[in-house]
């Protein structure tokens, strides 16, 4: 009767042969397991199929009767709404294809912004939940017990609303010099284009390949001579020497677009709206409750022998944390961390609620316009699936790489 | 001289917790400067320049919160529109279901199942013709219903109703009929895969559009079957860790004693599997209760929804902070509460676990010792 030994391949050569042996014995062919497995899946089966026909069977005539076209025909039609802020140029002459990509974007735009602060906000508080500081640990617990108690809608609103009640830009605070936090989001200074920038990229690329080769050489050397050679400072100046040599040799040209204050408005600079900063920090602040949880119960699932056995070879508390606490611990950390980015991604819908045109946002615009609710909603629903795909794929991917090597 | 060495423990305590280092006292002076930064003045705003006394407007003085706002809307904030004189039904209902849960709390309450089987079956007609009305009550529409009131109907609903599809779901992804684990996989991964807002636009605009035509739903029902299903799928996911956690053995001994695939499932594998799981199916009950909130996007006034509507009142703008600091409160103490319950769970689970483990350590070492007494 346990599922893992009945191994029945409920094809109809078993059913055949089940049939088959209870003719040979007396016993009714209705006591056969693999019989009634067939008979149960068939009844099944044709019970989806035919509710899935009659759901289809109904959306048809409905959509007849009210004269909606059904199709995917409207992506190419003219949008005819604008959208607030856009990764890629916008305007409502252009289709509904694009504006959907527009919503896209931004959702993941939004997406990997939260997820890198959540887990710089996680894991700091999870360190902190574990602090031999008795004030810094009750701090964190009380952050914690704070933001995951309330609802992530709530968190939304809330900082939203936050923004909104920050000074005009007229009496904007300037907390350092060139920064400006108003209620019209917050304004920055950016460097102004620069044809050596992408170049200085590129040596960030290779200054951080040849940072990993260098910590390659280093191991390899350690393991041969006994020596150690320190990574961090080399490794370090590679990464930051090289684009800082490429951009002497272009001639170190220093042009920032400083904002500054014309009329109601700033010019110059770049600017994060309301809607994405009251977004972010909700989902952020949300989600950062979670991951700290998370890295404490991680930090603390390592026995405490293996930092004493640590300490006892000598280690110094920083490597210990590197060297022991922290590999052993990612493997109870990174399974449920995968699954809060998840649920971050998805929450990150919720800009609808406060007009950050992501996905949703969009998607609800498109339908509400078209009437297309049917392929509105899926395109939506796709999307969401994909992205979710695409972060467990490569999660597990990491997971894979600090998992415990067996033998 | 008690008083000397408490003074001294006390210094003792502070050396070793809070200044043991020169980083980590850093860590404290700075803390205890964004401490002052902080507490004082929200408490400041919170309750000493607070205005509580009042009825409208004109009584809030401005240099705190103004805790009127919250007063004079209490009544909708707990019922919604639900029609005053009629309040006492809600009342009424919510006292119906705290006195059949009490015997239920109580650790050694005679009878707790047929009271639990009792309570489900019996309970929801009877909170139904009470919220609703019909025979003889005046008939409250959904629509009206609204505030805590709401929040508190969606999240029980979904509680109840997801916990069986759950654990159907969870058995059906470890069925050995393949047809069946394909839909089941098909349906856990799908609705894991979606943000609950597309789950809910589905069941308020996609839903009416399958159904034939004449036949429409409640938006409060669409949205009720919108979030069982969709929690449901996550039930099911604590549920299958639950069974994964039952030891073959337990599949093999129930075979041996002739029980068929319920049999074994009902009265071997569930009760285990699910009592190695509760932490986790109030985690997910805790979630639901949260992501209630997100009816408001279909115009559902939950306790957030009428907050949020509250606030956006020409009569009362600009204290939308209050209504916002009262919702979250309001949110935080349920879910505060059922989280430190799943701890105590957990504590006890881990205590029962371990008395059990030595109990059969206990029986081998008995029966090790058996021939012993024998000869």
């Amino acid at each position: 009767m346990q599922p893992e030994r009945r191994t029945y391949a409920f094809a109809v050569t078993e059913c055949m042969a089940a049939l088959e042996a209870s003719r040979k014995s007396d016993t009714s062919i209705l006591n056969s397991l693999a019989f009634r497995g067939v008979v149960y899946q068939v009844l099944l089966a044709s019970g989806v199929i035919l509710l899935g026909w009659y759901l289809y069977h109904n959306a048809h005539l409905n959509l007849e009767r009210q004269g909606i076209a059904t199709g995917f025909d409207f992506i190419g039609e003219r949008a005819g709404f604008s959208i607030g802020e856009s990764l890629i140029p916008f305007d409502s002459a252009q289709s509904y294809g694009r504006a959907l990509l527009v919503g896209i974007l931004n959702t993941l735009y939004v997406a990997a912004f939260g997820v890198v602060l959540a887990t710089i906000l996680g894991v700091t508080m999870g360190i902190a939940r574990v602090s031999s500081n008795w004030l810094i640990s009750k701090l964190a617990s009380g952050y914690v017990e704070a933001c995951r108690n309330v609802p992530v809608v709530l968190h939304v609103i809330f900082w939203a609303s936050v923004i909104r009640a920050l000074p005009p830009p007229r009496e904007a605070l300037n907390p350092f010099d060139g920064v400006f936090i108003t209620n019209r989001g917050v304004i920055y200074p950016l460097p102004v284009e620069n044809a050596i920038y992408p170049w200085m990229g590129l040596a960030l690329l290779v200054g951080i390949a040849g940072a990993v080769l260098f910590a390659r050489w280093a191991g390899r050397r350690r393991e041969l001579t006994g020596r150690n050679v320190s990574t961090f400072w080399p490794g370090l100046g590679i990464i930051l020497g090289l684009p800082l040599l490429v951009w002497l040799a272009g001639g170190a040209p220093l042009e920032w677009s400083v904002p500054a204050l014309r009329g109601f408005n700033f010019q110059g600079g770049t600017s994060l709206t309301p809607e994405f900063v009251g977004l972010l920090v909700g989902i952020t602040v949300y989600t950062g409750a979670f991951i700290a949880e998370i890295v404490r119960a991680g930090i603390q699932s390592v026995p405490h022998g293996q930092v004493e056995a640590a300490r006892a070879v000598g280690l110094r508390p920083g490597l210990v944390m590197r060297l022991v606490i922290l590999p052993q611990a990612l493997r109870v950390i990174v399974p449920p961390t995968t699954s809060q980015y998840l649920s971050l991604t998805k929450n990150s819908s919720l800009g609808v609620l406060i007009g950050y045109p992501d996905l949703v946002n969009v998607g609800n615009t498109t339908l509400n316009q078209t009437g297309q609710a049917l392929e509105a909603i899926s395109i939506m629903m796709a999307v969401y699936l994909m992205i979710s795909l695409s972060i467990s794929i490569f999660m597990n991917f990491y997971n894979r790489l600090v998992a415990i090597r067996e033998r | 001289m008690e008083r000397r060495i408490g003074l001294v423990a006390a210094m003792a305590w502070a050396r070793e917790k809070l200044f043991s280092t020169p980083a980590n006292a850093a860590l404290t002076v700075g803390s205890l400067a964004l401490l002052y930064w902080c507490v004082p003045p929200a408490l400041d705003w919170m309750i000493f320049s607070a205005d509580f006394a009042g009825e409208s407007r004109a009584d809030c003085t401005g240099e705190g919160a103004c805790w009127v706002f919250v007063k004079a809307r209490l009544g909708q904030f707990l019922y919604g529109f639900y029609p005053e004189g009629e309040r006492w039904r809600v009342d009424l209902a919510f006292a119906l279901l705290v006195a059949a849960c009490l015997p239920l709390a109580w650790p050694r309450f005679p009878a707790k199942g047929k009271i639990a089987a009792l309570l489900l079956l019996a309970y929801p007609p009877v909170a139904i013709l009470l919220f609703h009305g019909g025979a003889g009550l005046a008939v409250v529409e959904t629509a009206r219903w609204g505030g805590l009131f709401l929040t508190l109907v969606i999240a029980g609903v979904g509680i109840v109703a997801s916990f069986p599809i759950g654990v159907a779901l969870a058995l059906g992804r470890r069925s050995p009929l393949p047809v069946v684990k394909a839909l089941c996989v098909a349906f856990i991964e799908l609705v894991r895969g979606v943000p609950l807002i597309t789950v809910l636009f589905m069941a308020s605009v996609m839903l009416p559009l399958f159904l034939p035509e004449g036949v429409s739903f409640d938006k409060l029902l669409r949205a009720l079957v919108g979030i069982a299903l969709f929690y449901a799928a996550y039930m099911a996911e604590v549920v299958r860790g639950g069974l994964q956690a039952v030891p073959r053995t337990q599949y093999e001994a129930a075979e041996s004693l002739g029980y068929g695939y319920w049999q074994t499932m009902r009265l071997v594998v569930l009760p285990q599997a699910l009592r190695h799981v509760i932490p986790g199916i109030v985690g997910i009950f805790i979630a639901l209760f949260k992501d209630t909130t997100l009816v408001l996007i279909i115009g559902l006034f939950d306790l957030l929804g009428i907050v949020q509507a509250a606030v956006s009142d020409p009569q009362w703008i600009g204290y939308n902070v209050e209504g916002y600091v009262f919702a979250g409160l309001g949110f935080w103490i349920f879910c505060f509460a059922l989280s430190r319950f799943s701890q105590f769970l957990e504590g006890r689970l881990a205590h029962t676990g371990r008395r059990a483990r030595r109990t059969t350590k206990e029986r081998q070492m008995a029966t090790l010792d058996a021939p012993l007494q024998v000869d």
